[in-house]
């Protein structure tokens, strides 16, 4: 990481992850916090969103709710069509993440669609383009999501 | 803050909504009056944002507003998923047990897949090295001893697709 937190930065970091205010100046409002005002508040924020440590600052939503479908994908892909097979899974603007993993379904990805019925489609579509089986693990139940992140 | 809370009256989000989250996925404004700013680029008032957002967060449309850390750039480059076999009749506690640890970001009851896949509890572990992560997988194994039949840890080699998700207004 090319960039050193200072205590002020650490405290956004862990005390921001959620509860920013609903407010007409929610940056005013959760700046008193961390000592330190609005504009140095805005300027941290938008500092550590350039360096990457953020991945995104703002409202995170619930796929689900919002009436699409999401999924967890794996797929066991032979060595020698990795790539290729990574280039065809990425092409669907569906697919959110996708990364490799150490296993015989050696790849894992996410897919999100609008229309929970556009899930199985796009499923049946990257079976038909690479000619493997796509495992789907849809949630059953959901225990935690969040990030507990301690700098 | 963190814990996702059951639905108290979900409503489906409104055309006005769906422009609010198209507005707002990829990040709030870094201005003085984000909400005002969101309003303007819609077409509606700062405040109807606000109410709009304080309903899509009471419902658990939007899970909470804030900094999202990269775990990655932070120093947490190591992740296993952790995937396990646990008795049926006990998931749905220890799930919770499981999803209550600090170290894990995601956990989840997931569908078998017999006999290829026979696990059916996922939780996503992070660390500052893989002996930190091996670690925790085995407080984890520890919390679960007895009601397991078998576990995995699926390590992470790379990173092939990283997009946030897209709503479209």
């Amino acid at each position: 990481m090319g960039r050193i937190l200072d205590d002020t930065d650490r405290a956004i970091v862990n005390g921001l992850q959620g509860g920013f205010p609903l407010t007409e100046t929610p940056f005013a409002d959760a700046a008193a916090k961390f000592g330190i005002g609005e504009d140095e508040l805005i300027a941290r924020i938008s500092g550590l969103a350039d360096d990457k440590l953020l991945s995104r600052f703002g409202p995170m939503y619930n796929a689900e709710r919002l009436g699409g479908a999401l999924s967890l994908c794996a797929m066991q892909v032979p060595e020698a069509r990795f790539e290729e097979v990574a280039a065809r899974v990425n092409a669907h603007d569906e697919v959110a993440h996708n990364y490799a993993r150490a296993h015989a379904l050696n790849m894992w990805f996410v897919v999100a669609t609008e229309q929970p019925e556009q899930k199985d489609a796009v499923l049946d579509e990257i079976r038909h383009e690479t000619g493997i089986e796509v495992y789907d693990f849809p949630k059953i139940e959901e225990f935690f999501i969040g990030l507990k992140v301690e700098v | 803050m963190n814990q996702s809370v059951p639905a108290p009256r979900f409503s489906a989000p409104d055309a006005i909504d769906r422009r609010i989250i198209a507005a707002t996925q990829t990040g709030l404004p870094l201005v003085a009056r984000p909400y005002d700013a969101i309003g303007e680029e819609i077409g509606i008032g700062g405040a109807e944002v606000i109410a709009r957002l304080k309903k899509m967060l009471e419902c658990g449309i939007i899970r909470r507003i804030g900094v999202v850390p990269n775990h990655y750039a932070l120093g947490l480059t190591a992740n296993g998923m952790s995937v396990w076999d646990v008795e049926d009749e006990h998931i749905a506690k220890l799930g919770r047990r499981v999803g209550a640890l600090d170290f894990v970001s995601h956990c989840y009851q997931r569908p078998r897949h017999l006999p290829l896949w026979p696990y059916n509890l996922f939780a996503m572990v992070h660390g500052t090295s893989q002996a930190e992560v091996d670690d925790k997988v085995a407080a984890i194994a520890k919390l679960l001893a007895g009601a397991v039949r078998g576990h995995d840890v699926l390590v992470s080699t790379r990173i092939l697709k990283k997009t946030g998700l897209r709503i479209a207004a």
